[in-house]
């Protein structure tokens, strides 16, 4: 069964198309994937602006972005220039947002007070989950901001695949929660003992647990928090709706191998359960031998004869390379039969395992054509 | 001290695993538990991430809150397996301190475990941390809550810890400073602080999973100097998914400049009675110069590997996927490099 094929470039240059999220497990491509289809976004006309989370170093370098610093910088790009596009990319940095954010809305008093509270300091860093809600937050930010023709969003190394869906709302119904009611509420005032007796035990405990200097600053942290905030939730739902919405295109990624494509799959159909409008898959990392050869059995059988004659030993080790490489491929194509199975629908895109890591603009770049060429006219390797 | 278990591992009894995602953490820790309790120890193989990656790995259904045999040991040992859940892990703490069963319900009803297990920071790590080091001091005997001395040989000879990945794992272990912001005193504090002590100390070693590759390579070193950073013990390196070398150095030179001896392929071809012995030599020659070009690549990262200066181990790459088979068979490996012993 072959797959569809995603059409890349129809996607870049559909000028409706205005965030691309490349989402998937861990160390599939994601990030490599972003900012080569932001590059190619950019060398095809669009403004474009890349959110990249976590880039390898040398990428980071050669997209020019020396530091963390949550705003777009402009990569050197003259073959975007010519084509009147251009290419912008930032790193995301989730505590800034986070200051950002309260910075924006609170007044610089309160702001000072929320930003040396303790408690709201290590949530802004470590959080598990505040990284992927950041990176929603901004992507909302750069959407309104109107400046860019098309946003590409790099995701987090997530935990788990729904990390990502799931850490806005998350964080929003704490902060909006119950709980948070319970804590916020001034002790003893006739709102507090509305809630019934639990509370009192509720908050004793945790003040047993974390000691009273602990609450205190929980309790403090969420007054101030809560009162220029008003509804997180409201926000993390706007920021959920934004990714639902028509002009967002999701790119589940991943490579060959069966955990990955397990996890991809379960990612389509979570993707497809919230309503998230799904672009296609970027199969990343493909093998494909350099020459058609012998099939694998054959070749095996010949370098082991050959090995044995002890005539040819360059023939039998080229044999044996050439024997490991056609069964890499038999397997991958396997498993992108099951993948076409499962999701006859779900257009596809592959790009080949390069022989060193990508790290540059122009490794960027053939990683972009290799996207590109998958259209519905390329030729399939 | 009295009696104890014989020590295989030089001291160290928390084996933490991390690396970068998808490097073979699970896997690697897996069959180190394995060559760990190879010969007659009981192991625990403990999983912190939700993942359930472990009872995948050993092909069982996903395991509860529970210590669980998983698999036999060469030699008549035997490997354990928990998947932490911090929420269990925190309703278990409360009871076990405070006897507070009921008090956790009524936490639960208000959501405040859920706060403590997934907003509240550090808290998570500290209970996470918090239930492998009990189980490294556990001792038969009955259960004591952590710090409290005895004399009974330990439960398990060493814990395996398939930890979260590189870029986390310093803020992980490095329970202390996390909940230090967020609770200055208290209970939650003193046990940050008791699990400390094992994660400082020499007991505990952090070995990083790495492929011969530059991101993985460049995030274990960044990985183990923030460890040191940090005042932990880096342990080894396990360079994982190695592919022998098919071809002699000098071939490879050759064939990365594109000079590949073809005419001595096309003969050995047509002895292989293969069709189309030309072309077919032409496209071995192709896979030849990018096969070299990759071997190069590897090599240079092998390099940046020795100047982190810890002692690497080699995995070997297996093509046909990870069974339990296989897991023996790396485990053997470790074996044999010393690193279980
Ligand atoms: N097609 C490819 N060929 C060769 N190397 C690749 C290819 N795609 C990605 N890589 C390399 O694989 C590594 C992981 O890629 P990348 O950082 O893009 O993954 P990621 O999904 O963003 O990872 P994480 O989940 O850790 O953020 C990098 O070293 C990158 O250079
Ligand atoms: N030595 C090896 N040879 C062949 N395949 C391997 C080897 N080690 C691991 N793998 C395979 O690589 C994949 C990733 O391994 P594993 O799940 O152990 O990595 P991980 O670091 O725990 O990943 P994650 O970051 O997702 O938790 C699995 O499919 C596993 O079977
Ligand atoms: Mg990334
Ligand atoms: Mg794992």
């Amino acid at each position: 069964m072959s797959a569809e094929r995603l059409d890349v470039d129809a996607l870049l240059a559909d000028p409706g198309v205005r965030t691309i999220v490349c989402c998937g497990s861990g160390g599939v491509g994601k990030t490599t994937t972003a900012a080569a289809l932001g590059v190619r976004a950019a060398e095809m006309g669009r403004g474009a602006v890349v959110i990249t989370v976590d880039p390898a170093r040398r990428l980071a370098q050669s997209l020019g972005l020396t530091e963390l610093d949550n705003t777009p910088r402009p990569v050197p790009l003259p073959e975007a220039a010519e084509a009147g596009g251009s290419l912008h990319a930032m790193m995301l940095d989730m505590k800034r947002t986070f200051d950002e954010i309260v910075e924006a809305h609170a007044d610089p008093e309160r702001a000072r007070e929320i930003l040396a509270n303790p408690f709201y300091r290590s949530m802004s860093s470590s959080f598990s989950g505040t990284q992927e809600y950041m990176a929603m937050e901004k992507l909302g930010q750069l959407r309104e901001s109107g400046e860019w023709d098309l946003i590409v969003v790099d995701t987090p190394p997530s935990r788990s695949a729904l990390d990502f869906l799931d850490a806005p709302k998350r964080l929003g119904r704490f902060l909006d929660g119950r709980l948070i009611r319970i804590l916020g509420a001034p002790a003893r005032t006739g709102a507090f003992r509305l809630l019934g007796a639990g509370v009192g035990a509720v908050t004793g405990i945790i003040s047993k647990v974390v000691g009273a200097q602990a609450l205190k600053d929980v309790q403090s942290f969420i007054s101030s928090f809560d009162a220029v905030f008003g509804g997180f939730q409201e926000r993390a739902e706007r920021t959920y709706r934004l990714l639902q919405a028509p002009g967002t295109a999701f790119l589940v990624v991943a490579v060959p191998e069966p955990d990955a494509l397990r996890e991809a799959d379960y990612f389509m159909e979570r993707l497809a359960a919230d309503r998230m409008p799904l672009a296609g898959v970027v199969l990343n990392r493909t093998h494909r031998p350099e020459a058609d050869g012998p099939p694998a059995e054959e070749a095996l059988a010949a370098s082991r004869e050959l090995e044995a004659g002890g005539e040819h030993p360059l023939a039998a080790a080229a044999l044996l390379l050439h024997a490991r490489a056609a069964r890499l491929r038999d397997r991958e194509a396997e498993l992108r039969g099951r993948l076409t199975a499962a999701h006859p629908r779900i257009p596809v895109a592959e790009v080949p395992a390069r022989a060193e890591d990508v790290y540059d603009i122009g490794a960027l770049r053939e990683v972009g054509e290799a996207l590109g060429e998958a259209g519905p006219d390329g030729v399939p390797g | 001290m009295s009696q104890r278990d014989p020590d295989p591992s030089g001291g160290v009894r928390l084996h933490v695993v991390t690396g970068k995602g998808g490097t073979g953490k699970t896997t690697a820790a897996a069959a180190l538990a394995l060559s760990l309790a190879a010969g007659g120890g009981r192991v625990l193989l403990v999983e912190v991430e939700g993942r359930q990656g472990i009872a995948e790995l050993f092909g069982r259904p996903p395991l509860p809150y529970e210590e669980r045999k998983v698999a036999e040991a060469r030699g008549g040992g035997e490997v354990f397996a928990l998947a932490v859940d911090a929420e269990a892990a925190l309703l278990e703490y409360l009871e076990l301190f405070y006897g507070m069963r009921r008090a956790g319900q009524a936490l639960t009803r208000f959501g405040a475990v859920d706060f403590a297990t997934t907003i509240a920071p550090g808290v998570r790590d500290v209970l996470l941390t918090g239930k492998a080091v009990e189980a490294v001091r556990r001792r038969r005997g009955g259960r004591r809550p952590l710090g409290q001395a005895g004399d009974e040989p330990y439960v398990y000879r060493a814990v395996v810890m398939d930890a979260p990945p590189t870029g986390r794992i310093a803020q992980f272990l490095n329970v202390n400073a996390e909940v230090a912001g967020l609770a200055r005193i208290g209970p939650v504090r003193t046990q940050a602080d008791k699990v400390m002590e094992t994660i400082r100390s020499a007991r505990t070693a952090v070995h990083f999973v790495t492929l011969l590759e530059e991101m993985p390579a460049q995030e274990t070193a960044d990985g183990v100097a923030e460890i040191r950073g940090a005042g932990m013990n880096p342990g080894r390196l396990i360079v994982n998914m190695v592919r022998d070398p098919l071809f002699p150095p000098d071939v490879l030179a050759a064939a990365e400049r594109g000079e590949v001896d073809v005419e001595s392929l096309v003969q050995g071809v047509k002895a292989a009675r293969l069709d189309r012995p030309s072309e077919t030599a032409d496209g071995l020659a192709r896979e030849m110069a990018a096969h070299a070009r990759r071997v190069r690549a590897e090599a240079a990262v092998r390099g940046r590997l020795d100047r982190v200066g810890l002692p690497a181990v080699d995995l070997p790459y297996l093509g046909e996927g990870i069974d339990t088979a296989a897991l023996y068979r790396l485990a053997d490996r470790l074996a044999e490099q010393g690193a279980a012993g």
